[in-house]
């Protein structure tokens, strides 16, 4: 029977992490309209969160585009259709890679960033002096940062699609010589804003809930030590991506459904 | 004075237990038979009561992991009391009213072990921090008050620097400084002196009474340094482990104590009451050694 009663402990404290998450969500949640009232503070993070992800997210969003250009070439060559490569390569991008890739990058730089800071503050009792001086750390300090990211992701993740296509022109107009016209128009015809670009900004800004969010939960969560703050943004990293892949499935499966 | 009578078995019973006197009967907070723990497995206080008088400088002293600091942050409302009480101006704290718990947390102010500062900020805005988050004062009245606040911990040279660029005194100060920007009518210390050289603590010991003398405010210093504790104290407690008040009084009466564990505390003996060695099994026994005594 050991081995049920271990099912059941799994089972019990999967559903009391679950509700804790929940619960932690729910308050950051609350916090937002007074969070909301003094944006300065969101905006100083969405400004360090983009900032701090700018240069990796670009140049990820160039070196994409140069090899999606390529694959791409080289498959449709042989059928004839070289000139959609453009049109594959935006697709791509605005649909797919833009708002996962963004995402990960994300997570891999800002979110850990965010959960090192929260960690460290919580390790140096700053939360624990916030709410001594009567000022809820939830509003003060995770609720900005939150948002931050929210906003930051969508952003982020439009400079890295348009990077992207920048990539590939350069690659399949300037380097393979592919006519700019058909390059150009074949995406203009076959990139619909509502659908294709319409949606790839929805699941980004549901990637930055998600990233921004797990970051913040993990460091207000950490255990004050060294030790503790390095496996919390080692936690963030894994949730997060595994979050944003699961996710992105969801939504593909929801957005794009021909049915 | 009362001391704690049967201080051998660690864990007196209730009678022996120092009795709330009439020294301090116009207490603003009061503890009354408290018992906690972090965990339902380790008790940190053990039905301990306290009263902290009005406007009087209160120590509470004692060995390190006795309890002084949850004292504090059960006064701060951070944890609900398993039993007893804590009242502050009469009303008991109630961690779950969260409109009570800030209103109660505006009247206090808390210096941190090691100051915890915002080292994002600048002293300039650690200080400002309380002043722009619980007050619309203009930009000119804060920069004066916290300017005032700085002068007279002896930073206001200081104000533009950053948290990294101060030492561990100075950043003290400017937690002394943070603590009274909005003139709290309590100031609790958690361990105030530690780390800090000679001149340091004398410094920062002679403005804490300073500050309680010139508030009027209610003031508790959480410390083991004894000598400076006394040297500024109208009152003490002394804890010990498990969690116990093992005598509380004025520091003359403390220092006259014939109890061991008092004198052993005071004087700062190695060994007496409070073993040197953690409890442990005969030596000979975890050296392997058979049929030899330790």
């Amino acid at each position: 029977m050991n081995w049920l009663a271990a099912i059941g402990r799994y089972v019990i404290e999967g559903l009391r992490a679950l509700g804790h998450h929940a619960f932690f969500f729910w308050e950051l949640l609350r916090t937002l309209p007074t969070s909301l009232k003094r944006p300065y503070f969101a905006l100083l993070q969405v400004h360090a969160l983009g900032n701090l992800s700018l240069l990796v997210i670009m140049s990820s969003g160039l070196a994409v585009g140069f090899v999606l250009a390529l694959q791409s070439y080289y498959a449709l060559v042989t059928y004839g259709a070289a000139d959609s490569v453009g049109l594959l390569v935006n697709l791509s991008l605005v649909r797919e890679l833009g708002p996962v890739v963004t995402a990960l990058l994300f997570a891999g730089r800002a979110g850990t960033s965010l959960t090192a800071e929260i960690g460290l503050m919580k390790a140096g009792e700053q939360l624990a002096a916030m709410e001594l001086m009567a000022v809820d750390p939830k509003s003060r300090v995770l609720a900005p940062r939150f948002i931050g990211g929210i906003v930051a992701m969508p952003i982020l993740a439009l400079l890295f699609s348009a990077v992207g296509i920048f990539g590939a022109y350069i690659v399949g107009v300037q380097l393979i010589g592919l006519d700019p016209g058909n390059f150009w128009s074949a995406m203009e015809n076959g990139v619909d804003v509502r659908r294709d670009l319409g949606n790839g900004i929805i699941k980004s800004v549901v990637f930055g809930v998600i990233c921004s969010f797990v970051a913040v939960y993990q460091g207000y969560e950490a255990n004050a030590t060294p030790e503790g703050v390095a496996r919390a943004t080692t936690r963030t990293v894994v949730i997060s991506s595994l979050g944003v892949l699961a996710t992105d499935f969801l939504l593909t499966a929801l957005m794009f459904s021909t049915r | 004075m009362v001391a704690h009578d049967n201080i051998a078995s660690r864990m007196p019973s209730d009678t022996d237990r120092p009795t709330l006197d009439d020294a301090s009967a116009d207490a603003l907070i009061t503890i009354d038979r408290v018992t906690f723990g972090y965990d339902p497995s380790r008790t940190i206080l053990n039905d301990i009561s306290m009263r902290f008088g009005r406007g009087q400088v209160t120590a509470i002293l004692g060995g390190s992991g006795c309890g002084k600091t949850t004292v504090l942050r059960l006064i701060g409302g951070v944890h609900p009391v398993g039993k007893g009480s804590v009242s502050f101006d009469g009303q008991p704290i109630d961690t779950r009213d969260a409109a009570q718990l800030y209103r109660l947390r505006r009247r206090l102010g808390m210096l941190f072990q090691f100051g915890a500062l915002f080292t994002d900020l600048s002293v300039f805005e650690n200080v400002a921090f309380p002043l722009r988050e619980h007050t619309n004062l203009d930009d000119t009245m804060i920069r004066d008050i916290v300017l005032m606040k700085l002068n007279a911990v002896g930073l206001r040279g200081a104000a533009k620097l950053r948290i990294a660029e101060i030492s561990g005194g100075m950043g003290r100060r400017v937690a002394l400084a943070r603590a009274i920007a909005l003139d709290p009518e309590v100031l609790l210390y958690d361990e105030p002196f530690t780390g800090l050289d000679p001149i340091a603590m004398g410094v920062t010991a002679n403005l804490i009474r300073k500050l309680n003398d010139a508030t009027g405010a209610t003031s508790l210093v959480v410390s083991h340094d004894v000598h400076e504790c006394f040297a500024i104290c109208d009152y003490a407690y002394i804890m010990a482990a498990p969690g116990v008040v093992i005598a509380h009084g004025h520091p003359d009466e403390l220092n006259a104590s014939a109890d061991p564990q008092v004198r052993q505390f005071l004087r700062g003996e190695p060994d007496g009451p409070v073993p040197f060695h953690y409890p442990a099994p005969p030596f000979a026994q975890d050296l392997g050694l058979r049929g030899t005594t330790a």
